[in-house]
Order: structure tokens, then C-alpha cells, then sequence
């Protein structure tokens, strides 16, 4: 991304990362443990509180498709027998793990010593751990997450999280770091963290702006990196969040579009939103073809997957575990399908887009299966054109260049002719 | 079949049974509402609810297990992308052609996010009924999920008896139990007579047979159960040269039942098979005496059958397949799962490395409800018989 922001924000999280890709590699030498969790759900500040180390295979698996490697990877896993039609992110870490387990930085990958099977808003995940547990001969502790079925977190749901929390995810962190939990220093971590996701969220909103100053979807998954990872909780997620914010106030000011690895957006021609993970194995080729057409995502569901903070959550140091088992259950994939509508349809108003374009990724049951229902609601409620790709999170065989373009150009004509009808 | 369904009950119950299975217009569920005033039906998908719930509210639980073969999808497939199952597909199907119409709510057990994500699309579809995501608990302790589970438990309940007007309260559930155990057992002993000898009850028949408990009020289905294991008993159906075999993945989208006849006449003999297996999820009597909501939270926590969308706790479930095997002293292990069906396939390679390791012959493929080819099926199923039978492995 160096390209794209060439800011002290950007030189922070590059910082931040190589620390913390650097304390993984020494983890056996300097003794600290190790814990695997995922994203949607990830208790990054609890695990902090004992001095673990998170480490989140997507994370690793994304990274590794933005490189190349994970095409490799899925073939080797494919070879040992998973099946071609599952998702990609679990065959891509399974084939780095079966390649000696070299992480995305080149450094090795220290073995998990808990996995922590956050169990929010994705059946693959279940299995995805009980698959590493065969590998690496380890425990688990399953956090089962209530989805929101009925679009909503009842008390009972918010007690049966924090209950595990409490009463068996600590216990076994306090096992395994042998520290005590400390909750005050969890309320200061807690308090970091809503600091942090307040200047998210203004970050975020500044695409309300016209032009905006940034892109939502190809921008906004650098933006959401620490806070959706290792980083939430952290002074330094604080500070990055801080100046990214400053960074922003200034193009706003400046009356500036998004920077892409290409420059700046000089001509904001279309307002997306986006529903559905990128595709990370041709990530920079896919961004072009937005920008290129002077298209800029304004909002995205994506980027909401680690946690739906410009809908008024925070993390709330005064009921650190409720606040916890709320934020769990309040990810983007944890949302019924209803829900997800009324958000992406309120996207669509607030941020004046002209449509809506869904990622369709093989791999992802989760996001995908309902898509084309969405789709079409969303055209009803709104009266702006639909679009619909299909490609693959790190799966290189589903990213059809030619074809998306073909797609996007159409769509991207369609939507300025509705533009001219108007 | 030339035999005369007078003379021959066999044949009649498992007609019975059959017809049941092909009635994906619910023909019958109609005509069991039409028989009383203000009956109401509840239907599930895969796997498991507690379907004593449904019964102790006073409706008929009706399990929707997708279209199978029968069933042309014409607004379906607009629905779902290529890479996802077939299974919901035919469930939309069925819905928006009014297929479904006879039922008065839905439940969704947590199992995969495509049933999940389908109780979204059904509370879009049929906002008026009622439509539930029954979040079945992933943690074992009785305080944590089962706590949870109890709750949600008598939420459903709640919601089901003001559908049909009738609360459900410890004394109707405990009734309900009972029915339900009355109904485990006859599935028990249908399954033991297949153990121990097989040609007495064809895959098909079998099938038909639990199928039939998708529709049917508990009680009328044992009484079938009991009719089919009297007349299967004193057939005179010989043994064939077929190995015995257990089928592991069919647990959600179910194969078409020219695919079950496939592998039966390929040379193999189904003892054991995770087909519908919601009828039978908790194999053995739940406790009719005491608090009937802990008894069924217990049951599922304590005493329901692994599978891949289950969180193995004990990580014994592989262990347990292996033990199975030899349990019902199964020759081979035939891997199906339906195409893009994540958990089962997900599963496989755990499962398939557990029984080469107790050097367990298996093979695997795959499968989808509609699947009209079964060459392919056949001789791989076929070959599989055969080198077992010649060589005693695969
Ligand atoms: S299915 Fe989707 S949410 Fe689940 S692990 Fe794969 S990419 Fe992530
Ligand atoms: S067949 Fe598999 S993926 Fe499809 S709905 Fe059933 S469990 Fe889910």
C-alpha cells in the first residue's frame, strides 16, 4: 500500500505490523504463548491482558493471496484431500502450515498454544479449528456466539456470552499465561479501544463527503487492519486511528478524492457500495478497474465484518465482558439477512450512491448465500442499479479478470444511463 | 411390481411410505389440518429440532428436506449462486410456488450459513408467519449452553403455542417425550434389524420408512415402523454376496433414492448411515419424569450424535466413526456428501484420516439431491464392493 497512502499513517501500521510479525517469529525464543482466533469476534484486548499473542489465520491467508502464494497452497491442501468446493481461506492456512508454516512476512509462524474458536458469524470456522487442532495437537476453547436471528441481542444472549467469557475462556487464558485476568487493565484497554473506533467511524463517514476522500472497500481494508486484528486496545491503534483521521480532515479540506496505487481519484463518477469480501489474489488489478472508471466504493459491508462501529457500538469499559459478548455478536456476518438489507439500503441513502455492487466470493457461505436476494431488494427499495461479480478470496483459478471488467464496464454504463434517464 | 398390494402388506406399507416420501405438495399435511379445526403445522429443516416441542404445542412437525429429484426448479436457482448446494434451492422452490403454504412456521436449526442465511430469506418471504433460527448451543456445559438452550427453548415454545392456542407446559411436554421415546425405540429397532441382516430391509425402504416420520404425527408413524418391521421380519428376502457398509455426510441435502438403490445393487448392504438424521439425533429414551426442559437440554448437550456441524468438545468424533464401524461390524465406509456442502466436506478429511488409521476401507464422492447420473456412483461404489470382497480392503 506504500503507493496508495504515503502517510505517516500508513508508515505506522507498516511499523506495527513488522513488530508484531516479529514477536510472532520470536515467540519460541522469548517465551510468550500463542493464541489462534479469527477476526469476527476477536477478543484482541482479553488476550492481550494476559500477554498472549493473537494470531488470525485469515489475516495470514488474505495476506498470503495479496502475494501469490496462496494458489500453491490451496493445491497442496486440495492434495492432502480437502475438497475443491470449500472455502479458500481454510485450505490456503492448511497449505501454509503443511509448507513449514512461513508467515506472509517471510518469518516463520510460531505454533498456537490455545486455539480460541470465536465462533461468530461463520460455520467454517468450527471446523476450520477442529481441523488445526488435529494438525498441531492443541486445545481449544469454543465461544459460541449467538447469531442474531431474529435481529436482535436479547439479555440472554449477551449472558450466555459473557458467561463463557467469564467463567471458562478466562479460567483457561489464566491457565495458559499463568497471570491473573486484570480488569482494570481490560478497562483501559477498553478505553483505547472506543477511542480508536471513534476516529474509525469518522474516517469511514468522510465518504459522505463529495468528492470523497477515500475509498471505502479497497482503501477502507487497510483502514479497518488494526482495529479488526492484533492492534484493538493497543496505544498505538490510538495514535494510528488519530492520524489517519488528521490525514483525512486534510483531503476533505482539500477537497480531495481517494489516493489508489495509481494517484489520486481526480473525478468521482460513481458511488458504490459494496457488499462481500474482496478478491485479495488479484486485489490491486480489481481496485484498478473501479478507479480507472472514475468509480469510488463510499461504503461496504466488508469493512463492518470486525465489527459494525459506525452503527453506534463501542466498546464500553464500564461492562467489559458485556461489552465483549455485545461486540461478538454484533459483527456484519452475525447480522439475519433482514438486517443486512436495512443496513446496506441505509448505505445507499446516506452516502448518496448510485449502487450497489456485490462481490460474490466462492468461498463464503456466509456473506454469499442470500446475495441475489439482497441484490434485488435493494434495486426495489432504492430504484439504483444492482451489479453482481463472482470471484474467489485467494482461490487465483476464480478470479476472471476479463470477465469482471466486462462486467463492471457494463455495469458502470448502466448506471449512467439510468443517470441520463433521470 | 406385479404383486397385488392386497395380498402383499410389505409391499402396501412400504407403497405407504413411498408415497409419503413424493409428497412435496404436502398433500398430506393438508389433510391432516383439514381433519381437525384450527390444526396448525410447524416444518423444520436439517438436522435437529426437538420436535417434542412442536407436538406438546399441539402441531404437527413437518421436516422440509429439500425437493430431491421430484421436484422441477423453476425460480430457485435465481436465488442461489452456482456454488452453493442444491439443497436451498428446492426449498425456495418450494416456497415460492406455495408448496409450503400448508405450514404455519418455520424453524431453522443452526447447522450451516446457508440455512442460516435461507431463515433470513424466508423472514423476506413469509414476513406474516412465523420464522425462527433456532440457535442449537455449541458449548456442552449444562450452566452455559444448556442454560441458554432451555431459554431458547421455551421461546420457541412460547411462540408455537400462541400459533396454535395451546401453551405448552411441563405435563404436555413430558406427554410429548413420551410419544417421541415410543417413536425412538421402533427407529432403534429398525435400525438393529438392518444390522443384523440387511437384506431384510432395503436402503430404499429404510429410507422411505424414517422419511415417512417427516410428515406423520409421531404415534401414526410408529404404528407404520411397527407394521413394516413385522412384514420386513417374516419376508422371505435372501442374503446377497454384498459387503456391509456405513455412509457418513448425508446428514443435511438427502440423495435421491435411485442414488441409495445404486449402491445397493453395486454390492453394498448400508448397515449404518447419518440419512434424516434428525428422526434419530438423540438415539435412546429421553427422561419422562422429571423437569421435561432440562431433560431435553440434557439430551442434546449429553446424548445427541456427532456431526460435522455439531463442535466436537470431546474431539472424539472421529474416534466414534471408527468405533461405529466396528459396532456394526461394517466392512467399508462410504464418504458422501452433497456438492458445496462445507461442513460435510470439511469433515472428510478428519473423518478420512481417522479410518486409515484404524485401516478402514473407504471412498468417497459426491452427490446432490437432484443427481440424475449414477454411473459414475455405481462403479466406483462397485469396485469398492468388490476388491473388499476379494481382498477385504480397498
Ligand atoms: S466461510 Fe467466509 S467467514 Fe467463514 S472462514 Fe471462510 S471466508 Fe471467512
Ligand atoms: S447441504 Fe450442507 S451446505 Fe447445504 S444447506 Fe445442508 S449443511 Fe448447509
Amino acid at each position: 500500500m506504500s503507493t496508495a497512502i504515503k502517510d505517516r499513517s500508513s508508515e505506522r501500521q507498516k511499523r506495527m505490523l513488522a513488530e508484531y510479525f516479529d514477536a510472532l517469529a520470536d515467540a519460541p525464543a522469548t517465551g510468550r504463548k500463542v493464541v489462534y482466533t479469527f477476526v469476527p469476534g476477536n477478543l484482541t484486548e482479553l488476550i492481550e491482558n494476559f500477554g498472549l499473542l493473537p494470531v488470525l489465520p485469515e489475516i495470514n491467508a488474505l495476506q498470503n493471496g495479496m502475494r501469490g502464494r496462496t494458489g500453491d497452497y490451496i493445491h497442496a491442501a486440495e492434495k492432502h484431500g480437502h475438497s475443491e468446493d470449500v472455502c479458500t481461506y481454510v485450505k490456503a492456512d492448511i497449505g501454509m502450515l503443511k509448507a513449514g508454516n512461513i508467515g506472509p512476512t517471510g518469518k516463520p509462524l510460531p505454533k498456537p498454544d490455545l486455539l480460541l474458536l470465536s465462533y461468530t458469524g461463520c460455520f467454517t470456522f468450527l471446523k476450520w479449528f477442529e481441523l488445526l487442532r488435529k494438525e498441531y495437537d492443541c486445545p481449544v476453547v469454543m465461544l459460541h456466539v449467538p447469531y442474531q436471528g431474529d435481529g436482535v441481542v436479547t439479555p440472554d444472549m449477551r449472558a450466555y456470552v459473557a458467561n463463557q467469557i467469564r467463567d471458562k475462556l478466562i479460567p483457561e487464558l489464566e491457565k495458559l499465561s499463568g497471570r491473573k485476568f486484570d480488569p482494570d487493565r481490560l478497562r483501559e484497554a477498553l478505553k483505547r479501544s472506543a477511542a480508536a473506533e471513534d476516529d474509525l467511524v469518522y474516517v469511514l463517514e468522510s465518504a459522505k463527503h463529495k468528492p470523497s476522500p477515500i475509498d471505502a472497500y479497497f482503501g477502507g481494508v487497510y483502514y479497518i487492519g488494526p482495529i479488526f486484528t492484533a492492534f484493538r486496545g493497543s496505544q498505538d491503534a490510538v495514535e494510528y486511528y488519530h492520524e489517519l483521521r488528521e490525514e483525512v480532515d486534510d483531503r476533505i479540506a482539500s477537497k480531495l478524492g481517494p489516493v489508489t496505487p495509481d494517484g489520486e481519484v481526480h473525478t468521482e463518477k460513481y458511488r458504490i457500495v459494496t457488499e462481500g469480501p474482496p478478491n485479495w489474489t488479484s486485489f490491486r488489478e480489481f481496485w484498478k478497474m473501479f478507479y480507472s472508471e472514475g468509480a469510488v466504493v463510499v461504503a461496504s459491508t466488508y469493512t463492518k465484518v470486525g465489527g459494525l462501529y459506525d452503527r453506534g457500538f463501542r466498546h464500553d469499559p464500564h461492562h467489559p465482558l458485556e461489552t465483549l459478548a455485545d461486540y461478538c455478536m454484533g459483527c456484519y456476518t452475525n447480522l439475519n439477512l433482514p438486517s443486512r438489507i436495512n443496513l446496506i439500503e441505509s448505505y445507499m441513502r446516506e452516502y448518496e450512491a448510485d449502487g450497489l455492487l456485490i462481490n460474490s466470493v466462492k468461498s463464503c457461505n456466509s456473506f454469499s448465500a442470500g446475495q441475489l436476494m439482497i441484490l434485488r431488494e435493494i434495486e426495489a427499495r432504492t430504484g439504483k442499479p444492482g451489479g453482481f461479480i463472482e470471484s474467489d478470496l485467494v482461490d487465483p483459478r476464480y478470479f476472471s479478470a476479463a470477465n469482471i471488467k466486462n462486467r463492471l464496464e457494463s455495469y458502470f454504463q448502466m448506471i449512467e444511463a439510468r443517470r441520463q434517464r433521470a | 411390481m406385479t404383486t397385488d398390494l392386497q395380498t402383499d402388506p410389505l409391499t402396501a406399507v412400504v407403497a405407504r411410505a413411498t408415497e409419503l416420501y413424493e409428497d412435496v405438495e404436502l398433500q398430506s399435511v393438508r389433510d391432516w389440518k383439514a381433519r381437525g379445526e384450527g390444526r396448525k403445522a410447524i416444518g423444520f429443516l436439517p438436522i435437529y429440532v426437538p420436535r417434542e416441542v412442536i407436538h406438546a404445542a399441539g402441531a404437527l412437525p413437518v421436516g422440509i428436506m429439500g425437493g430431491g429429484d421430484q421436484l422441477e426448479i423453476v425460480r430457485g436457482d435465481s436465488y442461489f449462486q452456482s456454488y452453493i448446494c442444491h439443497l436451498p434451492r428446492s426449498v425456495i422452490e418450494m416456497a415460492v410456488s406455495g408448496r409450503l403454504d400448508a405450514l404455519d412456521g418455520f424453524l431453522f436449526p443452526s447447522i450451516c450459513d446457508v440455512i442460516r442465511n435461507l431463515s433470513g430469506m424466508f423472514q423476506m418471504l413469509k414476513g406474516q408467519k412465523y420464522v425462527h433460527y433456532l440457535d442449537l448451543p455449541q458449548n456442552f456445559d449444562p450452566e452455559l449452553g444448556g442454560r441458554f438452550y432451555r431459554h431458547e427453548l421455551r421461546t420457541v415454545a412460547d411462540a408455537i403455542g400462541r400459533i396454535t392456542g395451546t401453551a405448552v407446559n411441563d405435563e404436555r411436554l413430558r406427554r410429548s417425550i413420551r410419544t417421541y421415546n415410543v417413536n425412538r425405540a421402533a427407529i432403534r429397532e429398525l435400525l438393529a434389524l438392518r444390522i443384523e441382516q440387511p437384506w431384510l430391509v432395503p436402503t430404499t425402504e429404510y429410507y422411505v420408512m424414517l422419511r415417512a416420520g417427516y410428515l406423520l404425527p409421531p404415534d401414526e408413524h410408529t404404528s407404520l415402523l411397527h407394521e413394516y418391521l413385522e412384514h420386513a421380519r417374516s419376508s422371505n428376502r435372501r442374503p446377497l454376496d454384498n459387503i456391509r457398509v456405513l455412509v457418513r455426510g448425508a446428514f443435511c441435502e438427502q440423495p435421491p433414492l435411485a442414488l441409495l438403490r445404486t449402491i445397493e445393487r453395486a454390492g453394498c448392504y448400508v448397515v449404518d448411515d447419518d440419512f434424516v438424521l434428525g428422526s434419530r439425533f438423540i438415539p435412546d429414551a429421553i427422561d419422562e419424569t422429571g423437569d421435561p426442559w432440562e431433560a431435553l437440554s440434557q439430551a442434546f448437550l449429553k446424548h445427541s450424535l456427532p456431526t460435522a456441524s455439531k463442535y466436537d468438545e470431546a474431539n472424539n468424533a472421529a474416534d466414534l466413526l471408527v468405533q461405529r464401524v466396528r459396532d456394526v461390524r461394517a466392512d467399508g465406509v462410504l464418504l458422501m456428501a452433497p456438492s458445496f456442502c462445507d461442513p460435510a466436506l470439511l469433515d472428510q478429511p478428519m473423518l478420512a484420516g481417522a479410518l486409515d488409521k484404524a485401516d478402514i476401507p473407504f471412498t468417497s464422492f459426491k452427490y446432490s439431491e437432484d443427481t440424475g447420473q449414477f454411473q459414475v456412483i455405481r462403479e466406483q461404489a462397485g469396485t469398492f464392493a468388490d476388491a473388499i470382497k476379494l481382498w477385504g480392503k480397498a
